[in-house]
């Protein structure tokens, strides 16, 4: 099993040297891109057999790598899960970019990267050493820098790559850090090694800690997030979706590996700040979203509110399992894990989406857009899905996951810890604030961007995106309403990795007695709870669809068109429309007045003045302002202080080296 | 078994048709008690009816603008509403599909209807749909999570999110005087204010544009769409009233079985029930002033701050 993953990412790594080779040719784009389709679906197929097939896992040891070590790969049901979500992911990318990667007007600064970095998070998730992890994490994040700055020409999108790399390194060095602790003097780098020996508690919390951090800036947590919404949007369209989609997933994967497997038995501690990052990711990513009005960098941050949801759930099941609560560890993390498959469905899907709004337009900015639903109609149909889902809104995929972390908090009044106890309804509460917010953000997203009147001509003048694109989007949007209709399969697809894991599991949700109430879920007990989306898809299409016929039948079915109602004015311009900014305006001044420090100043020129008033509307990020400018300070200030050691004379540099030495002796000598 | 099936069937239709027919009824009588309230002679109980069967007829004017997603929206916000309705246990409750949704989704689904009808809003084009749109979803953001946070202590209350087990549990002796189920009352009902657009939030009656919320959303509607539109605005208001009187009064409603006098008595109460609720609802109305917008977050934060205050209650302890 594992030497035939092994064998579809070296596939896909031998693709690259081949598109440098190619890229002069025309056909370059579809012949890799193609062969990245059959890659990924190979390597999706292998994934779905071992997750599926519920087999051993399946280990192998290459002589490269660390001489004493080799490279150790394996596939468990953890990794064939995520190996899953990644190849869809890329499949679908694959797929987008056969239409999408025409357009684009230096391929060869794509094609060479774009099969390495799927091959290297194939690899991250497939590692079974700390050597080859952090290899691939870093082959990973070095690959899609490349796609960052592919279009290094626009503005702002080298300094976006700039961050990129600083935060990629600090989040390698950190988990560098937790293995190297982990792995203890004697180097014990294997993870089956890890695994044996039995940390003490404060290493392990050490290594938990490290591990969010570094994960965590991976997954753009709040307050690591900052490189996330310049990195995502820079890149070309196709790209992007993976990176949100799917990488940040990567990162999800190495925290679950970190804190579920490596590190043995949790503290129930170290779920008091999971839980509060993740919660406050889930509302700061929403509300920056709302404040945007470049559609990808939405997106972007939209994806950060996801990455909270789910690591608010990762909080709720390492509390659990702590406590030995297996069947609410269960839960939540099903939770977690089904929310992973979700997010990388329609955030990708949105991302393509923008894509064909950025190639048909020319603009990412929403407040050029509009009325795209007349000139775009199946791309609007399917980002109308994606919205809907990344809304929670039922019947889609999104709302199942949601729900099932709420059942999980429903639980947890029986932790007997009293942070937690106090913790966790303030969680819910967040959560269910970000679900509301992501909601309206989508509204202004979709209302904005495809609906109202074109307000510019790029817009008015927009033309439908390729077959390819479409497919790969529509793929997508179905696979949001399978998910959502039937999350029994997806959930008792997961039962194996949750088992392993925590050591409890869900109730079987097919094939057993809920067969007969046609596969609705239930988390717990019937009498507790259920959710049947399959039913409410029924329901909602059966009674819109008779009352459609109805009143077409009985009553009336004509339509007239007439000029909207504009109060007596005639001819309003597109203009007087509301613009992505006022349309946020309400929101803006409820929490960001504190969230931003979002302040208003109206200027009003004196009556009988024909000079226009302005409206400044002044947003802060704080966090950037609190902590990132604080330290990019201080580099500066001890770059320039440390400056004058580069004009010293040569005695006084061979006395430093000698005091060094000195020093260095003596820690040797009073080391214990 | 197979006319058991055939009952279920027919008392899960009832329960549809029932919500269905009394809304225009509830909103005609909330017409008239604040019409005597204010001593006018107020139009008949039927009135609704009238409205909605003429709009039904009424060809539609659609503004030039509007795509396949606006003719579209109202039968989505229909069907989602009326399934939602269906759904909160108003007679009888374990009916045949109790189990397809439980509060949390029945909450969900309404936010899906309010998602495509701020959409609605937007796709015209004109200045009322985005400002009654925008509005409209600032208004949920804070009213969706705090209805999230009431479910969330009631369930804990009740150990379950099902409905019918809801009901069973409140009416069982187990319940008590509790200070969380008075905190989630408070809360519920102001949500319940702001979700179906009432004074102090937003005024049905007005069509003064700039201080409407509901209406400047669905301004560009007409003919058998705005009938649609009216009916879920109907239905909306018959579920919150059923939801308040399952949960906090769930006398009489008939447990699972299908025996003629239980059933009568159910929906006897049941109608009794909305009559008050919609007496309760028209006093209000009549004794507050509606709001200015920007004081309506601070009305629902309170609701939300209750509602997370009971929550937090119930993982304090058990016995509040």
């Amino acid at each position: 099993m594992i030497t035939d993953a092994l064998f579809g990412v070296l596939a896909l790594v031998a693709l690259a040297p081949l598109a440098i080779t190619l890229s002069a040719s025309s056909k370059a784009g579809s012949a890799i891109y193609g062969a990245c389709l059959i890659a990924t679906v190979a390597l999706l197929t292998i994934a779905l057999v071992a997750l599926i097939g519920q087999q051993v896992a399946s280990t192998v040891t290459l002589p490269f790598g660390l001489p004493w070590l080799g490279a150790h790969f394996r596939i468990d049901a953890l990794s064939a899960f995520f190996m899953a979500v990644i190849n869809l992911g890329g499949a679908a990318a694959s797929l987008y970019a056969l239409g999408y990667g025409r357009h684009e007007h230096a391929p060869q600064r794509i094609l060479p990267f774009f099969p390495a970095y799927l091959a290297a998070m194939n690899l991250v998730v497939l590692a079974d050493d700390a050597f080859s992890f952090l290899v691939s994490w870093e082959f990973m994040s070095l690959s899609s820098w490349a796609l960052v700055i592919a279009h290094h020409r626009v503005a702002g999108n080298l300094r976006a790559g700039y961050i990129y790399l600083l935060m990629a390194g600090f989040g390698t060095l950190t988990l560098l850090l937790g293995f190297g602790l982990l792995a203890g003097p004697d180097g014990h780098y294997a993870f089956d090694a890890i695994r044996a020996s039995h940390p003490s508690v404060a290493l392990a919390s050490l290594v938990l800690f490290l591990a969010l951090i570094g994960a965590g800036s991976k997954a753009g947590l709040v307050p690591l997030h900052a490189w996330l919404p310049l990195a995502h949007p820079a890149a070309p369209s196709h790209v992007s979706g993976i990176m949100s989609g799917v990488m940040t997933k990567v990162a999800i994967y190495g925290f679950i590996r970190i804190a579920f497997d490596l590190l043995g038995p949790p503290q129930w501690w170290w779920s008091l700040a999971v839980l509060a990052v993740g919660g406050i990711s889930a509302v700061m990513g929403v509300l920056y979203a709302l404040m945007q009005s470049d559609l990808k960098r939405v997106l972007a941050y939209s994806t950060i509110e996801n990455i909270g949801l789910i690591f608010a759930s990762l909080g709720l099941a390492l509390a659990f399992k702590a406590y030995g609560m297996s069947f609410a560890a269960a839960l939540a993390l099903t939770a977690a894990l089904l929310h992973v498959f979700n997010h990388s469905l329609f955030k990708s899907l949105l991302f393509f989406g923008s894509g064909a709004v950025l190639h048909a337009t020319g603009t990412r900015d929403m407040e050029q857009l509009g009325g795209l639903i007349h000139r775009m109609p199946k791309t609007a149909f399917v980002f109308l899905v994606g919205c809907a889902a990344i809304s929670a809104l039922p019947p889609l995929n999104g709302f199942v996951s949601e729900w099932l972390t709420f059942q999980a908090i429903l639980v947890s009044p029986q932790l007997p810890s009293w942070g937690l106890k106090l913790m966790v309804p303030g969680v819910g509460a967040l959560l269910a604030l970000s679900a509301a917010l992501a909601a309206a953000c989508f509204v202004r997203v979709y209302g904005i961007t495809f609906l109202g009147r074109p307000r510019s001509d790029a817009a008015h003048t927009a033309k439908e995106t390729d077959a390819f694109s479409l497919a790969a989007m529509m793929a997508l949007a179905a696979l949001c309403l399978i998910a959502g209709i039937v999350p029994g399969l997806f959930i008792d697809a997961l039962a194996p990795i949750v088992q392993t894991l925590t050591g409890g599991h869900m109730p079987v949700q097919i094939g057993t007695q809920w067969m007969s109430q046609w596969l609705s879920i239930v988390p717990i007990a019937e009498s507790r709870s259920s959710y049947n989306g399959l039913l409410v898809f029924v329901f909602m299409g059966l009674t819109g669809m008779i009352a459609a016929f109805a009143i077409h039948r009985l009553a009336s079915d004509k339509i007239r068109r007439g000029p909207a109602w504009g109060c007596g004015f005639a001819g309003t311009g597109p203009q007087t429309q509301y613009t992505a900014s006022s349309f946020a305006q309400p929101i803006r001044r409820v929490f960001g007045t504190l969230v931003f420090r979002a302040r208003e100043t109206g200027d009003m020129p004196p009556p009988g003045s024909t000079a226009p008033a302005r409206l400044t509307v002044q947003v802060h990020d704080l966090v950037w302002e609190a902590l990132y400018a604080p330290v990019a300070r201080a580099v500066g200030v001890i770059a320039e202080r440390l400056n004058y050691l580069q004009f010293l004379t040569i005695r006084r540099y061979l006395t430093l080296v000698f005091a060094a030495l000195i020093v260095l002796l003596m820690v040797l000598a009073i080391w214990p | 078994m197979m006319n058991a099936m055939i009952r279920d069937f027919i008392m899960q239709g009832g329960q549809m048709l029932l919500v269905l027919t009394i809304s225009p009824l509830l909103l005609g009588f909330v017409r008239k008690v604040k019409a005597r309230l204010l001593r006018r002679q107020g139009p008949p109980l039927l009135q609704p009816y009238r409205d909605l069967t003429r709009l039904m007829r009424k060809d539609v004017v659609l503004a030039d603008n509007a795509s396949w997603l606006f003719r579209a929206i109202p039968y989505v916000v229909f069907a989602a509403t009326w399934v939602a309705a269906s759904l909160v246990p108003t007679f009888r409750s374990g009916l045949l599909f109790s189990w397809t949704a439980d509060l949390i989704a029945i909450i969900a689904i309404l936010g899906c209807a309010r998602f495509f009808l701020a959409l609605a809003g937007m796709d015209t084009g004109t200045s009322f749909g985005g400002i009654g749109s925008s509005r409209e979803v600032m208004i949920a953001s804070l009213a969706e999570p705090a209805m999230l946070m009431i479910v969330f202590a009631i369930a804990l209350i009740a150990g379950s999110t099902q409905l019918s087990f809801m009901a069973a549990f409140m009416n069982s002796p187990a319940v008590g005087l509790r200070v969380s189920l008075g905190l989630g009352l408070i809360a519920l009902i102001i949500v319940a204010l702001a979700e179906n657009g009432r004074i102090p939030v937003d005024n049905p009656a007005t069509h003064l544009e700039l201080t409407m919320v509901h209406e400047a959303m669905v301004l560009e509607y007409s003919g058998r769409h705005l009938a649609l539109i009216e009916l879920a605005a109907a239905l909306k208001l018959v579920l919150y009233l059923s939801l308040i009187a399952c949960l906090f009064a769930p006398w009489g409603i008939a447990p699972g079985t299908t025996e003629p006098k239980l059933l009568l008595i159910g929906v006897v109460t049941y109608i009794a029930k909305l009559a008050v609720l919609g007496t309760l609802l028209a006093i209000f109305e009549t004794a507050i002033a509606k709001m200015r917008v920007f004081r309506v977050p601070e009305f629902l934060g309170a609701a939300l701050m209750l509602a997370l205050l009971a929550t937090l209650l119930r993982f304090v302890s058990r016995s509040f």
